[in-house]
Parts: C-alpha cells; sequence; structure tokens
C-alpha cells in the first residue's frame, strides 16, 4: 500500500554514538591522544621553565666545542682538545667493538656449550649444564665486577708481569703483547685478504652451478680459504717479508710498544662473551632438539656421511629455529655493553655520561644515548631479518 | 609332578654391561672421542678443582680480622662474615635491623608459599594485599615502630623491593600495552607499539639515566620525587615492555574460535578479554614471563651506576674500605652465590610450571 512505510522499515533504528562501537573506538582514542598531548605539553612546560631557570643551554650546540677529557684506549685519534662529537664517535666506535667481537665469540662458545649440553659423554653434557645455570643466574654487572675486580687483585703489576709466551706479558694494566711493526704492506694484506674472500664468494656461485649442471661437488670451501690466505702472504713475500716486530718494553712503571688490552676491555668482553653465550647455547640446544630424529635418519639412509647429516640436514634447520632469539642475544649484549660504564670503559654511554656532567645538558645527552642504540638495534635487526627469511623454509 | 618345575638360572647380563663399569662404558667411554673428552674433562678437573678447594675452604678464613687474612693464603670470608649487617642492610639503623630481615623472611616465605598452584586463588591475593601492607609497615614504620625514611633502605630488601614492585606493577602495565598493540583503533596501536620498540631498543641504563638526571627537569619548581622512586618507575616501564610482547605471543596463539564464540554470546570487549582470552593466553605464557621476572631481578643492580644502595652497592662500599681492600673476590662470589639461589628458585619454579601445564591445553 505505502512504499514510504516499508521504506521505513528497513532504514536501521538510529543508534546513540556511545552504542556505536566505530563512534566509541574514535572518542576513545581522541581522549586518549588528548591526554598523551596534554601529558606531554605540560613536561615540555616544565622543562622549559626549569631550563631557563637553572640557565642550562639547549640543542646541540655543544658538539662542536672542546671536549676537555681524555679517552683511554681510542680506536681513532682523539685527543682532549677535540670536540664533543668527536669524543662521542670514539665511544660509539668502542661500543661496536666491543660489542662486535663479543657477539662472534659468544657464538662461537655459545654452539660448543650448546653441543656439549647434548653430548652422549655424561661429563661433558653436565659440566655444560652448570655453566649454563651458574652464568644465566648471576647478574651480568656482577659478573663484570668480578672479572675486573680479579685482574686487578690476581694479576701483578707491570714489574712483575707474567710472561708466558716470548713477548707477551700479562700484569694488572691488561694484556700486552709483540704486534708487527707498522709497515705499508699491511695495508696491502688487508686488501689482498678482501679479494680472497670475494673470490671464495665467486668460487662458491660456481661450485654451485657445476653441482646443479653435472652432480659434481667442488671443493670450493678449500679452495676458497687457500686462496684467502695465501694472496696476502704472497703479497707479503712479495713486499720483502718484513718481520719486524714492535716487541712491549719495560719502562719505569708501564709498559711501552706493543698491543695493550686493558682490564676494562678485557672484563667487560670476557662477562659479555661467558654472560650471552649461555644464552645462546641454550637456544642452540633447543634448536637442535627441534629437527626431527626421521630427518637424521633419513639423511643417513641416503648414504650421506656424519659431517654431510650435520651441514646439510640438521643445521639448516636447526637455524631457522635459532635464528630469531639468537638475534634477540645479540641486540641484548650489545644493549649490556653499556654496562662498561660500571667498570670505567669509554663506551658510548660513558663518554655520553661524561659530557651530561660537563654541560649539563641531560635531555640532549640522555636522547643521544635513545638514538644511537636505537640505530644499532634496529640495523642489527634489519639484517637479521634479511637473513632470516633468506633462511626461511621455502614453501611450494 | 613336581620335579618337573625346575627353577631356570638366570642368566646375568655380562659384567660391561651393567653396574658401575656399564654405566662408565656408556657414558663416558662409548667410543674413541668421548674417551679422549672424558679424560681431557678428567683432567681439566683435577687442575682446577683442588686447589679452589684448598683455596676456598681448607687455608680460608671464615671470622677472623683483615690482617690474619692478610697473612695467609686462602680465601677471605671475614670479609663477608664481618660486615655482614651493612651488606645486607646498609644503612638502615642497627638497633632496627630485625625489621628488614622479618620483611625478607616474610616475601621469601610467601612467594614459596605460592609455588603451589593449589594455592592459586582469590584467597592468596588478599594474602599477598596483607603481606605487603605489614612489610610496607615494617619497613617504613610508624604506629609504634620508629620511622626510617626511604633513604635509608638499602641493602638486600632494596635489591628485593625494587624487583618485587617492578614485576608488580610491570606486569598489568605491560598486559595493558599488548592489548593496545593487538587493538584496532589506530592511535591506540601506534601508541604501544612506539612505546614497546623504543623501550626494547634501548637498554635500562638510559631509562635509568633518564630518571636520574632527566627527569627532576620535568617536574615544577619545588616538588621533588624521591631518587629511590624514579628508579623504581624506570625499572617498572622498562620490564612492562618486556612483558608486553611476551603477552603478545600468547594473545597470538590464541584461536580465533574464541574470540567469535565470545562475540557470538554477546560479551562486550572489556568481558571477552577478561573472562576468555587473557585467562587462556596468560596461561600460555607463564614460563616466559618468569624468565622476563628473572632478567628484571638481576637487572635491579644496574641501579649501581645512579648511585642506589642496593646490595651489590653495599658490597662495593664494603671492599673499597681500605681494611678490607683486595678481597673483593670472596665478595663478590659471595653475592654471585646470593643471586644464584634466588634466580635458580625462581627458573626452577618456572620449569616445573612448564610441566605441570604441558599436560593438554
Amino acid at each position: 500500500m505505502s512504499i514510504p512505510e516499508t521504506t521505513n522499515l528497513q532504514q536501521p533504528a538510529k543508534v546513540p554514538f556511545w552504542r556505536d562501537p566505530v563512534k566509541r573506538g574514535h572518542i576513545f582514542q581522541a581522549v586518549v591522544l588528548l591526554i598523551a598531548l596534554s601529558v606531554g605539553y605540560i613536561l615540555f612546560a616544565n622543562t622549559q621553565a626549569n631550563l631557563e631557570r637553572q640557565s642550562i643551554a639547549t640543542g646541540f650546540g655543544f658538539i662542536e666545542r672542546e671536549a676537555g677529557f681524555e679517552i683511554a684506549e681510542p680506536p681513532i685519534a682523539y685527543s682532549a682538545a677535540d670536540t664533543y662529537g668527536r669524543a662521542l664517535l670514539v665511544g660509539a666506535l668502542n661500543t661496536l667493538k666491543v660489542s662486535f667481537v663479543g657477539i662472534i665469540f659468544s657464538l662461537i662458545l655459545g654452539t660448543i656449550v650448546g653441543i656439549s649440553r647434548l653430548s652422549h659423554n655424561w661429563l661433558v653434557a653436565k659440566l655444560s649444564g652448570a655453566f649454563i645455570e651458574v652464568m644465566q643466574n648471576i647478574p651480568v654487572l656482577l659478573q663484570l665486577f668480578f672479572w675486573y675486580a680479579l685482574f686487578y687483585e690476581a694479576f701483578p703489576s707491570p714489574r712483575q708481569a707474567l710472561h708466558p709466551l716470548p713477548g707477551m706479558f700479562l700484569c694488572n694494566r691488561g694484556l700486552i703483547f709483540a704486534v708487527p711493526a707498522a709497515h705499508p704492506v699491511h695495508k696491502w694484506m688487508l686488501l689482498a685478504a678482501l679479494v680472497g674472500v670475494i673470490g671464495w664468494y665467486l668460487l662458491t656461485r660456481w661450485g654451485h652451478r657445476v653441482q646443479d649442471a653435472t652432480g659434481k661437488i667442488m671443493p670450493v670451501h678449500r679452495m676458497g680459504m687457500g686462496l684467502t690466505l695465501l694472496l696476502p702472504l704472497l703479497v707479503w713475500a712479495f713486499a720483502g717479508a718484513p718481520t719486524a716486530l714492535d716487541i712491549p718494553v719495560l719502562r719505569g712503571f708501564n709498559f711501552r710498544g706493543g698491543m695493550t688490552v686493558s682490564p676494562e676491555f678485557s672484563a667487560l668482553l670476557i662477562g659479555l662473551i661467558l654472560y650471552t653465550s649461555a644464552f645462546v647455547a641454550e637456544i642452540v640446544r633447543a634448536g637442535i632438539q627441534a629437527v626431527s630424529k626421521g630427518q637424521i635418519e633419513a639423511a643417513m639412509s641416503i648414504g650421506l656421511k656424519p659431517g654431510q647429516v650435520l651441514r646439510l640436514v640438521v643445521l639448516p634447520q636447526a637455524l631457522r629455529v635459532i635464528i630469531p632469539p639468537v638475534t634477540s642475544q645479540m641486540l641484548n649484549l650489545t644493549k649490556n655493553s653499556s654496562l662498561a660504564i660500571a667498570i670505567g670503559y669509554a663506551d658510548f654511554v660513558s663518554v655520553a655520561n661524561t659530557t651530561i656532567n660537563q654541560t649539563g645538558q641531560a635531555i640532549e645527552g640522555v636522547a643521544l644515548i635513545m638514538l644511537v642504540y636505537l640505530i644499532f638495534s634496529l640495523s642489527t635487526s634489519l639484517f637479521m631479518n634479511w637473513y632470516n627469511k633468506k633462511m626461511a623454509l621455502v614453501e611450494r | 609332578m613336581s620335579d618337573r618345575i625346575e627353577a631356570v638360572e638366570e642368566i646375568r647380563p655380562p659384567v660391561t654391561k651393567v653396574g658401575v663399569i656399564g654405566w662408565l662404558r656408556e657414558n663416558l667411554f662409548n667410543n674413541w672421542f668421548n674417551s679422549i673428552l672424558t679424560i681431557l674433562t678428567l683432567w681439566f678437573l683435577w687442575w682446577t678443582v683442588p686447589p679452589l678447594i684448598k683455596w676456598a675452604f681448607i687455608d680460608s678464613h671464615w671470622f677472623s680480622e683483615p690482617a690474619v687474612c692478610r697473612d695467609g693464603h686462602g680465601a677471605c670470608w671475614s670479609v663477608v662474615s664481618r660486615n655482614i649487617r651493612f651488606i645486607l642492610f646498609g644503612f638502615f639503623p642497627e638497633d632496627q635491623q630485625w625489621r628488614p630481615a622479618l620483611t625478607m623472611i616474610l616475601l621469601v616465605g610467601l612467594s614459596f608459599w605460592s609455588r603451589d598452584r593449589k594455592r592459586w586463588k582469590k584467597s592468596l591475593a588478599f594474602t599477598w594485599l596483607a603481606g605487603i601492607v605489614v612489610m610496607g609497615w615494617l619497613m617504613h614504620g610508624g604506629l609504634g615502630l620508629p620511622v626510617v625514611e626511604t633513604g635509608k633502605w638499602s641493602g638486600l630488601p632494596l635489591t628485593l623491593l625494587l624487583s618485587f614492585f617492578g614485576m608488580v606493577f610491570a606486569y598489568p602495565l605491560g598486559v595493558l600495552l599488548a592489548l593496545g598493540r593487538r587493538s584496532k583503533l589506530a592511535a591506540i596501536k601506534s601508541m604501544c607499539v612506539v612505546y614497546i620498540e623504543l623501550i626494547r631498543g634501548v637498554p635500562l641504563i638510559s631509562l635509568l639515566f633518564m630518571s636520574s638526571v632527566m627527569f627532576p627537569l620535568f617536574l615544577p619548581e619545588g616538588v621533588t620525587i624521591d631518587k629511590v622512586l624514579r628508579a623504581q618507575v624506570a625499572i617498572i616501564l622498562f620490564t612492562a615492555a618486556y612483558i608486553a610482547e611476551v603477552v603478545r605471543g600468547g594473545l597470538q596463539a590464541i584461536p580465533k574460535g574464541q574470540y567469535e564464540a565470545a562475540d557470538s554470546l554477546g560479551l562486550n570487549y572489556g568481558k571477552t578479554m577478561r573472562l576468555i582470552i587473557l585467562p587462556q593466553a596468560l596461561k600460555i605464557v607463564i614460563p616466559p614471563t618468569v624468565g622476563i621476572l628473572i632478567s628484571a631481578f638481576k637487572d635491579t643492580s644496574l641501579v649501581v651506576i645512579i648511585a642506589l644502595y642496593d646490595v651489590l652497592k653495599t658490597t662495593k662500599v664494603t671492599i673499597s674500605n681500605p681494611e678490607w681492600m683486595g678481597f673483593s673476590t670472596e665478595a663478590y662470589l659471595f653475592l654471585a652465590v646470593l643471586y644464584f639461589i634466588c634466580c635458580y628458585a625462581m627458573s626452577s619454579t618456572s620449569r616445573r610450571l612448564e610441566k605441570e601445564l604441558h599436560t593438554g591445553r
């Protein structure tokens, strides 16, 4: 009869806005944003007032000014007359140095301990288990203090330095050892090694192509390793084989010459490696246990050698499980390296802290610390995500 | 007839397969590689353990004067035993130190009482609440006890306090953040994502610096917040981000059917989460959560760097005393044992829980 009535019926009843989930969501978000913004504004206003009252400068102008403090064992040329910017760069490089070396060694040690944990040898398995438990359950800061104290108290002064190998001294100033005296050929040897590594990579790709085409397996890794070792040696021999050594000698109260690994750096490195490797070991153990036994039996039944079973079947599958948690352990190690400040190694946090104390610009200092670590974390996780994707299972 | 039943003599397995010898062959010398490994390990143990035992237990001094220690060769545990009150209680007034001691006993006792999952009921929550009130009264004083300012709370009670309240407040905050990260509301989600990733990307030390040198600048003139409280807030904010990620894993593991079932029952968001999703999600993630709590406990030692007197700092103060200088190894070892016991108790509880919860869903 009346068309308007039916249309009226089909029109949904008007919903009040507080019952409409979409509108309610919008209102809720607006309120939260408003609160967050106003808290931010209040903090900002307070900070402005405080900075003005205490006449603290703002902005990053201090980076251009003279730092006026020394840094022990800088990886690049640095003196107290350099700027804060350069001091911070030195700190960042120190952080990178200790994290890089620490990550490599904790991966190696962690893998060894993780595999030993699964060993059929009762003694070895139990010992690795004890190592993991002890290292995981003691705060890393306490471990750093312990190793540092051990260095200072257990090792003799430079005058009575231990002399385990010719040209090597161990005392409470660190580990001092002889290094080849500076020679222009070193740069070229490094370049030759780099060429060797690139050659190794190309050889591997060639080997894969040959194997795909003919089924023959080329000894590419042996050839590649030979190339990487031989090329620098050839360059060295070509330059007349310089053998001069920079040998440390005791002058007064300390050693001169040679290479010194300071107690601060060693304590930090040992502490970080032992602590992180315990976690890596547990991850490696879990990863290997995640590979089902059938896979190993299948690999053995098609006639692969034990080494090939491990390299071609077990590891690729275990790595898939291992990589994500190991990435977060690598990041943890990098973050834990900030504890260097507690034992006086000049990492980024330590230099930034000195900067804060000297300039009073706490906000900029803390912001810089956070920024640098965010950059480290993000770039590591980007790289590991790429690697993870490369290793991930390619499904049909 | 009866002579037909003869006792058949049981043939015993060869000597080399059972007993001590069998065990040794099976576990230590089953092939040439393992035999070499065993011998190397035994040699290593023989080389390290006896001198260590001689140092730690035979030549050691337990309650002597520092001068006696200096003459001897062994460990000087006197550095701990003679300073135990300062290491454990720091600056808490000497005659009142029974109060933090009682607080810690209460805390440890309550924790052990809660280990059993049969006791996880509402009454346990009230017991804890009552326990916290009593502990707060014991530490702070009032109502007949002399008041002790928070600035004097130091040593082990401070460590336990920072970690306990860190865990208690970080947990709900972490759950909220995880829910926010899974939310459909874009603004809430992005705020939570930024917060979680930002905090997880930076070391705890930078947050502690923020609390100690940067935070005072945020406050209006005249307002100050206690240094311990600021560090506590930093620890809570830090731990919450990690808990949020763990809880998010649990939330992702809940099948979509559970949400749909809750929707079809007409439950709203709050009820869906509180009654259906969170109980299941939080149960799955109990073991990794305990892992986070253990690292939060270990991380409280970082407050040393902003000069709070936790148990690590009181130990450092003790060994920087000229009288006791040179015995840091012993003091740190004592502390390591202390931390190890606490963390090991937590991790073994977590492993037991994992086993208990593993049966079915």
